[in-house]
């Protein structure tokens, strides 16, 4: 058990999983030389060689292809998009291939596809999105989001073990921002498996992701016994553990960092509707961003992305509902 | 999801040439509860067993075919739920249907909930303001108005926890509490005379008709009427079986079988093997079986012998650039054998066909092969040796044209060269392999070629070869 960053702890899990497993390859944008943009990848190609760690040229469309093609092979490629933004490019091999090849021919796909993804630091439009509702939507893939240094490394391995193509959703904002315990030896944690962040009774607070601190410091500023939980995961996501929550406490907020208008929050709040109706002692509430491009200047990122202050009142409204 | 009317369960149609199958086992009795995809049955069909998994949620309501008889594809196996299906259900409930109904939806959604429908009839006459779900739901299962309730919410709103601290006060209930109906039969009509969902006769009710059982023995032949002598016992053939029995004899009637065995040193295959253990068992949890390592060199080989690993379609000769490699497993008991096919065997390596084999041999085992697993093998080997037998002549699985034998690796004495061209003996592991082939497509020679360069790759197994 060691202190670690959220992006060391992302670091040691694929190290390790290359260490044990030889069909364990990184190819990305400066993954290789340079050691990837935020250096998750610093020193792989010094002890992987750079036929394991490989700097792609500048295509998301080729990286994300050339690990389908991998994957197809047995392999079992990490890709990274060097922004989670640009996966656009990729949409076509993700989407049209990757996403579907299992159900159309029986092969596995065991692709991990790393999304730095959120905002926060002034990165504008194309640096700061969260896209992972976007992919949810589709059937064949996988989203993680996880919050906390050991999820992370827990949730990569789950991830390279898994025979899907699973989307990684890492948060830059919780990078070297947040230091948790990490165990040093090999662990899986559940992909579709939620977390009690902490315990409550009153209202529910559903969030996943950098908003997982958002959420904590706002429980503590509200007279009343908050329950957070960390979803993980977006895709699958743990229904039981949401109505389980709802049962208890009647009232729920679900909170996220993407756009508020098809975003992943708007399933969880109607199936709370359908499946826990009868439980419910106010309506559901969502809090999310508008729904624009993230904007560059700081004071308008920080009108965009729900704040503390902004969870404080939407809990406020609950509470006295 | 729990099932209000009946859902069939029918005979699977277990690939396309199954026409067919044996009801080996029921899993659930009439009057069991099942959850979706839990395994109702199990049966038996002339490619694979197999287990047949439950359509829906409910209670086993009716079982139509008994253990042992086998029925067309499409033949109505069992009924679930349905209101004949809780009918017929060993009935520990009170006669009155609505606590019959509750229960049953209770028991569907594996939660001990009280019945919901009281829901629907509570009062909402509360004229100050708005009554959520989750109050409206308490004060029906409490028999409560809450009206009488004091509100704090939001307008004067009563909230959950506002109807909880009331009833935790110890307040009366308005009317005597409905919710034990389950529990105990109430003589009087429960205080909800709910609106039962109208009890329509189930279209699952009537009886139905004898399902088309298909005779025992009905295959290509008349069944013969046949008598066991004094001290022989006589059973039925299992379908697996009379698929063994009729592939086998067709193979024969097909193929012209021969069979040439050569001899292998192992030597270097068992010192690489122990080495690579190891590494396999705690990197990968899989064991490098000498089957692994056979069927590794065995693709390699065929690369170079194509007709080998083809087959005769019509006047054609067929060559595949793919290896779809059979294994022969026996099932456990000597209840039969099934040849699990690994597919595009040509693409693993040394690690991907152990575990390969390994996982396609577990399936086999626990009866988890889909009729996809069986099929399109284009070579065999069968692995016979595990009793100490060195030689055999395996049958040919139709329609491919050859089968290879492996057979126990023994030391032996063996005359080998050393650098200097001097003879010496040395003790050596030597295993036979045999290859059956149909003489209608390989030759001897070629077959004889086939099995020396086949040893060769064996014999000089490369340190660094996977």
């Amino acid at each position: 058990m060691a202190e670690k960053t959220y992006l060391q702890a992302i670091s040691d899990g694929i190290r390790g999983e290359m260490r044990r497993d030889k069909r364990v390859f990184v190819i990305g944008e400066d993954v290789g030389v340079y050691g990837g943009a935020f250096k998750v990848t610093l020193g792989f190609q010094e002890e992987f060689g750079a036929w394991r760690v490989i700097d792609a040229p500048l295509s998301e469309t080729a990286i994300m292809g050339g690990a389908t093609g991998a994957a197809i092979m047995g392999m079992r490629p990490v890709a990274e998009m060097q922004f989670a933004d640009f996966v656009s490019c990729a949409w076509d091999h993700l989407v049209t291939v990757a996403a579907k090849q299992r159900w159309r021919a029986g092969t596995p796909v065991p692709i991990v596809l790393r999304l730095p993804s959120g905002g926060g630091f002034s990165g504008g439009p194309f640096h700061s999105q969260n896209p992972e509702s976007t992919f949810a939507h589709i059937p064949g893939l996988k989203c993680v989001c996880p919050a906390t240094p050991e999820d992370a490394k827990g949730l990569i391995i789950s991830a390279i073990e898994d025979p899907n193509p699973v989307l990684f959703f890492e948060h830059k904002h919780l990078y070297r921002r947040i230091k948790g315990e990490v165990p040093d030896e090999r662990y899986t944690t559940p992909i579709g498996k939620a977390r009690i962040h902490a315990e409550g009774d009153e209202v529910s607070l559903i969030t996943w992701g950098a908003m997982v601190y958002t959420a904590e410091e706002a429980a503590k500023q509200v007279d009343a016994s908050v329950e957070i939980v960390d979803l993980r995961t977006v895709m699958p996501w743990d229904k039981q553990a949401v109505l389980d929550s709802v049962r208890k406490t009647s009232k729920v907020l679900v909170l996220h960092e993407d756009t508020r208008t098809g975003g992943f929050g708007a399933e969880i709040a109607a199936t709370i509707a359908e499946e826990a109706f009868e439980d419910l002692d106010a309506p559901v509430k969502r809090l999310a961003a508008p729904d624009t491009p993230v904007p560059f200047s700081p004071v308008l990122e920080k009108a965009f992305i729900p704040q503390v202050d902004d969870v404080v009142g939407a809990l406020k409204e609950l509470i006295s509902y | 999801m729990a099932t209000n009317t009946a859902v069939d369960v029918v005979m699977p149609q277990m690939g396309v040439s199954v026409s067919e199958g044996t009801i080996t086992k029921w899993m659930k009795q009439v009057g069991d509860h099942i959850e979706a995809d839990e395994t109702l049955l199990e049966i038996s069909t002339d490619k694979v067993d197999t287990e047949v998994p439950s359509p829906a949620s409910g209670v086993v309501s009716e079982i139509l075919v008994q253990e042992g008889e086998t029925v067309a594809v499409g033949t109505v196996l069992a009924r679930l739920g349905g209101e004949g299906g809780s009918a017929s259900a060993p009935p520990p409930e009170p006669p009155t249907q609505p606590a019959a109904e509750a229960s049953e939806a209770a028991a569907s959604e594996g939660e001990a909930a009280p019945e919901n429908e009281a829901v629907a009839e509570a009062p909402p006459e509360n004229g100050r303001a708005f009554v959520s779900p989750v109050v409206a739901r308490i004060a029906a299962e409490q028999g409560i108005d809450p009206t009488q309730v004091p509100g704090t919410g939001s307008g004067g709103r009563v909230t959950k926890k506002d109807i909880q601290s009331f009833i935790d006060s110890g307040a009366q209930p308005a009317a005597p509490a409905a919710q034990e109906a389950p529990a105990t039969p109430a003589p009087e009509a429960p205080a909800t005379p709910a609106p039962a969902a109208p009890a329509t006769p189930a279209p699952a009710a009537p009886a139905p008709s004898a399902p088309p059982v298909v005779q025992q023995a009905a295959p290509q032949s008349a069944p013969v009427e046949v008598a066991a002598q004094v001290g022989e016992t006589l059973e039925p053939m299992s379908a697996m079986r009379r698929g063994i029995a009729d592939h086998m004899r067709k193979s024969l009637d097909t193929s012209a079988h021969v069979t040439s065995a050569i001899e292998v040193d192992m030597s270097r295959v068992v010192q690489i093997r122990q080495k690579l253990k190891k590494e396999y068992q705690s990197g990968y949890g899989v064991n490098p079986t000498f089957l692994a390592f056979i069927a590794r060199a065995t693709v390699e080989t065929l690369r170079d012998y194509p007709w080998v690993n083809g087959e005769i379609r019509g006047d054609k000769i067929v060559t595949k650039s793919f290896v779809n490699l059979g294994f022969a497993v026996e099932l456990a008991d000597g209840k039969g054998l099934i040849v699990p096919v690994v597919k595009n065997a040509e693409t693993l390596n040394l690690l991907g066909m152990a575990k390969a084999i390994a996982e396609i041999a577990k399936r086999a085992r626990d009866k988890q092969l889909t009729p996809d697993d069986v099929a399109g093998g284009s070579f065999t080997i069968t692995n016979p040796g595990g009793y100490g037998t060195f030689h055999g002549t395996p049958v040919i699985s139709q329609p491919q044209a050859g089968i290879l034998g492996t057979y126990a690796i023994v030391k032996r004495p063996w005359v080998v060269t050393d650098a200097n061209g001097a003879d010496a003996i040395a003790i050596r592991s030597i295993m036979n392999l045999t290859l059956t082939y149909d003489h209608r497509l390989v030759d001897g020679a070629y077959a004889g070629r086939f099995l020396r360069d086949l040893r060769e790759r064996l014999q000089g197994w490369g340190e660094s070869e996977y």
